[in-house]
């Protein structure tokens, strides 16, 4: 049998999704079920001086109406939120109960909750709860945070959550500074971005008729961090607690948090002993979910005269919004091993300081932190060639860890160890795909020529950490969890596959990944594999899917359990062929005796074997089915190079992307249908983020563009087409040589549009320009120096 | 109020609330999760489906307006090609939904429904669009994941009849 890795195979999860079988978290019903309606406060800073419900009970169809006070003296859902990453022994960490008491810290906070039996009811009646509020002095930006004058919160005295340090060589850094030829100092701002997965959040809790079990769906990128957590914060004992995530539509981070309507709806339900269920509307989830990003970053590097870059100096102010939440002091952290990016640069100095806003909390958004982290360092290289005097290409060919060859093995500045990276044939590659030569003289003609329309053409060549993580490590950064994943293999007695996997798909296909890597291993048919996952009663241990780790972690597990039950069943079959184990070779499925390959047993067969246990092996224990945790010795490290090519109208300042190519670097891929379609996404939310979104606030701390009428996701009609190639660096990592594919595009994205826009205009004297670069923005940048080319 | 529709073929009758959406009715009413809802502000068109034969987003109609009409969502469309003649593939599904799954237009799945819908729809009115005219044919509905660009690929290969 030809092996299925690295094969385009069709996705197996496709035809339950094209024809609407699917189940959703909204698709779900239980009988009896209550609706949650939210009352939000609609001021971001306020003490709340009364509440009446009184309007909302006696309203059709409502069952009951709860204040934060009244769930407080009852008793129910009054654990604070929790959060798993205190970055620091001194973090400030507010507590952030579901419902608010006493005061009202961001718009959207839920300061009371009607149950009802429709959602038409539930939205009616929270409508009719009247709450008055005394507006309190509001933090409405993360620059009036850092001034530390507006309190968000009134009790605290500062903003200031915490101050961590990474500066592993102090004096490194000073010397090579005080020696450089070229300095750059650069402050940009990475705006909050709103995560907006397709499918909004939503839950469902169920609570059993006698002895105390709760069934929790939610919509969440993770069941088994939630089933720890909901029973930390309510009291539930973690073996009563069962999670579902049913087909989830979309994360992107954004759905990895504990959020106030899980516990509300578990306690609630366990309380009345009624289904309680919720589902989040669009505008809603402006005030209801964490957004992404919310940094302003400082950074300075020095340079030799030929443009060697010798050390990084950044300083980060990281909005956690109103609360911290499950890894919100957590995510700008993640960024600060990547500022030297994919360059041999032997100083970093990082501090950040986390600030607490009047708005919704941030944390993880694709990417969390790295993407950052990679667009301060590429748009700090191009600044640094423009005064260098040297190509953008050129001083990235001048920095490359071991001068763009292969390597492993690197540790780099941040003392971290890079386990393996070949940077100059990605480099090489793109500029190729990108012909950028040919661009080159169209945008030398148009700019001659004084076109209004005019070409730039940007770089990235990005690096990143995923495959989180490894346990120690994330135990060094004071990390509340490990990084390890779970896997389960066994044959059933009918010779079907079935994997128990602890990472929880929403979209990347671990069905059809985990069927390829077992079809390879066991030399099975991927049809004949099943992936339960998603279902803590099925899937006891896992950790989830973020910061992409699915295949360099969890995929890595079920190829370990798959060897594992291979060489189980190795001694099965020579118990049956009468002979020592060491003559039995294994080959596509097979066991057969060296030298007498006409004799052999398949491996499927051996299912039956083991769960019959007519005759097995002395000592032998029934059934085929082994299991591993597997912890990762180090991170993974991906990386590619990206160019895009943007036109600018310069008398509307209007950007149109023209062409975008990507050549990306994941090690190992088992299906490169699914890695291409995991960067095209990656590859538009991080152009998005250049170009379009960002979550606007007014000095009052209200959302202003919460809905999608004016939060900008791309549609089709903004995006080209993407060209894509790949070059193929194993891990050290783990054995499959795998890395990592989920977040790579919007690592590279945002800085190499805004580098091609800031090169684009070059000759309008412009070096940089805010995200997302705006029509006015760009006008505004071209028009400041006169508009004269 | 009654409201009565053929939805997939089927002749339905329901008393509804004059306010309820043509998709929550569809959803709730009815049972047919497939068509879903991504916005509230008629966005995003997870929820467009075929009102009397034009792609419509479900959320923007209110069920009493639906009133008499003869609807497709997506637990319908294979069958709406299974009766032209023109299904296809090992599943016998509409071109469109095979297209979706050969050039992996889909990820999470959740646009899906209405992506399929409303590019079954457009083609209808532009059988043999250009790049360009598919995307900004596709600009009323919203992906997350795929970044568009295999969806406008299966679009082109239903297009152009090799799907």
């Amino acid at each position: 049998m030809t092996s299925v890795m690295g094969t385009r195979m069709l996705r197996k999860e496709d035809p339950k999704l094209l024809t609407g079988e699917n189940k959703f978290i909204d698709d779900i019903h239980a009988p009896g079920e209550l609706w949650m309606g939210m009352v939000r406060s609609p001021m971001a800073h306020a003490k709340i001086t009364s509440i009446d419900t009184s309007g909302a009970e006696g309203m059709p169809g409502v069952h009951s109406v709860y204040t934060g006070a009244q769930l407080q003296d009852m008793g129910i859902g009054v654990g604070a939120l929790p959060c798993a990453w205190p970055v620091t022994e001194d973090m400030v960490n507010p507590p952030h109960l579901p419902v608010a008491v006493g005061e009202a810290k961001h718009v959207g906070e839920i300061v009371a909750v009607v149950l009802a039996s429709s959602r038409y009811e539930a939205a009616d009646a929270a409508e009719h709860v009247v709450v008055d509020y005394d507006e309190l002095p509001t933090v409405s930006s993360l620059a009036d945070a850092v001034k530390d004058e507006a309190m968000a919160h009134s009790d605290l005295g500062t903003n200031k959550a915490f101050h961590w340090p990474l500066d592993p060589n102090p004096e490194g850094t000073a010397a090579a500074f005080a020696n450089a030829a070229h300095t750059v100092k650069a402050e940009f701002i990475q705006q909050r971005l709103i995560c907006a997965p397709m499918e909004p959040r939503g839950c469902l809790a169920i609570p059993s008729p006698a002895g105390g079990e709760i069934t929790f769906y939610s919509a969440t990128q993770v069941p088994h961090i939630l089933k720890v957590m909901i029973a930390a914060t309510t009291g539930i004992a973690e073996s009563k607690i069962r999670v579902i995530a049913p087909s989830v539509g979309g994360g992107f981070g954004g759905k990895l948090n504990v959020d106030p309507d899980a516990i509300l709806s578990v306690t609630l339900a366990n309380h009345i002993g009624l289904p309680v269920r919720w589902t989040e509307s669009r505008s809603e989830a402006a005030g209801s979910s964490h957004q992404g990003r919310g940094q302003i970053q400082h950074i300075e590097a020095a340079a030799d005269e030929n443009g060697k870059l010798t050390a990084v100096k950044v300083h980060l102010d990281a909005d956690m919004g109103a609360y911290m939440m499950l890894i919100t002091p957590g995510v700008p952290l993640l960024g600060s091993f990547l500022y030297t990016g994919v360059y041999d640069i032997p100083n970093l100095s990082f501090t950040c300081d986390g600030w607490f806003t009047n708005m919704v909390s941030t944390d993880a958004y694709r990417g969390a932190g790295r993407p950052e982290a990679s667009y301060a360092i590429e748009r700090v290289m191009d600044i640094m060639a423009g005064q260098v005097g040297i190509t953008p290409e050129e001083i990235r060919a001048r920095n490359y860890i071991a001068g763009g060859e292969a390597f492993e093995n690197h540790e780099a500045a941040s003392t971290l160890v890079f386990d393996s990276g070949h940077y100059r044939p990605a480099h090489d590659r793109a500029l190729e795909m990108a012909k950028v030569a040919d661009l080159r003289a169209e945008q030398a003609r148009r700019r001659d020529a004084g076109e209004t329309k005019q070409l730039g053409i940007g770089m990235c060549t990005y690096v990143e950490i995923c495959g989180l993580a490894p346990s120690r490590a994330l135990g060094g950064l004071n990390y509340g969890a490990g990084g390890w994943e779970h896997a389960t293999v066994r044959i059933l007695p009918t010779g079907k596959v079935e994997v128990v996997s602890g990472s929880t798909p929403h979209g990347q296909g671990h069905e059809t990944a985990w069927s390829m890597i077992i079809a390879d291993k066991m030399g099975v048919d991927p049809n004949d594999v099943e992936v339960l996952h998603s279902d803590t009663a099925k899937s006891p241990l896992g950790l989830d899917t973020y910061g992409s780790r699915s295949l360099a972690v969890g995929g890595v597990a079920i190829a370990m359990a798959a060897d594992k039950v291979i060489e189980k069943a190795k001694l099965i079959a020579a118990h049956q062929f009468e002979a020592a184990p060491e003559d039995v070779e294994f080959d596509a499925g097979s066991f057969s005796v060296a030298g007498t390959p006409a004799k052999s047993v398949h491996i499927q067969e051996l299912g039956f074997a083991a769960f019959a246990a007519h005759d097995l092996p002395d000592g032998m224990e029934p059934n085929l089915q082994e299991q591993v945790s597997f912890d990762p010795p180090n991170f993974a490290f991906p990386f590619g190079t990206h160019v895009a090519v943007v036109e600018i109208d310069t008398e509307t300042g209007g950007v149109e992307l023209l062409d975008y190519i990507g050549v990306d670097d994941c090690g190992h891929q088992v299906n490169p249908l699914i890695v291409e379609g995991q960067v095209h996404g990656g590859i538009v939310q991080g152009a998005a983020q250049a170009l379009y979104e960002e979550a606007v606030y007014d000095e009052y701390g209200n959302p202003l563009n919460p809905s999608f009428m004016d939060y900008l996701v791309p549609s089709a009609a903004e995006m080209p087409s993407i060209k894509l190639d790949s070059t193929v660096t194993p891990s050290t990592t783990n054995p499959l040589g795998v890395k990592g594919v989920g977040e790579a595009g919007t690592i590279g994205s945002a800085a190499a549009v805004i580098n091609a826009i800031c090169d684009g205009l070059s000759p309008y004297g412009v070096t940089d320009i805010e995200m997302p670069a705006t029509p006015k923005r760009i006008w505004e940048a071209i028009n400041s120096n006169g508009g004269a080319a | 109020m009654d409201v009565s529709m053929t939805v997939n073929g089927t002749a339905q009758s329901h008393d509804v609330e004059p306010r309820t959406l043509l998709v929550h009715h569809i959803r709730d009413g009815l049972g047919l999760t497939g068509t879903n809802v991504g916005c509230d502000s008629s966005s995003c068109g997870a929820c467009t489906v075929h009102l009397d034969g034009q792609s419509v987003k479900s959320c923007t109609v209110l069920a009493v307006q639906a009133n008499g009409s003869d609807i497709t969502t997506i637990e319908g469309l294979a069958d709406t090609a299974r009766s032209a003649g023109n299904a296809t593939g090992d599943q016998d599904w509409h071109p469109m939904q095979e297209a979706f799954q050969q050039c992996h237009a889909l990820q999470c799945g959740y646009c899906t429904p209405g992506m399929v819908m409303a590019s079954v729809a457009f083609l209808e009115e532009n059988p043999n669009p250009t790049e360009a005219e598919i995307r900004e044919g596709l600009e009323g509905n919203l992906c997350r994941c795929t970044g568009y660009h295999n969806i406008i690929k299966a679009v082109q290969s239903v297009a152009g009849g090799d799907a």
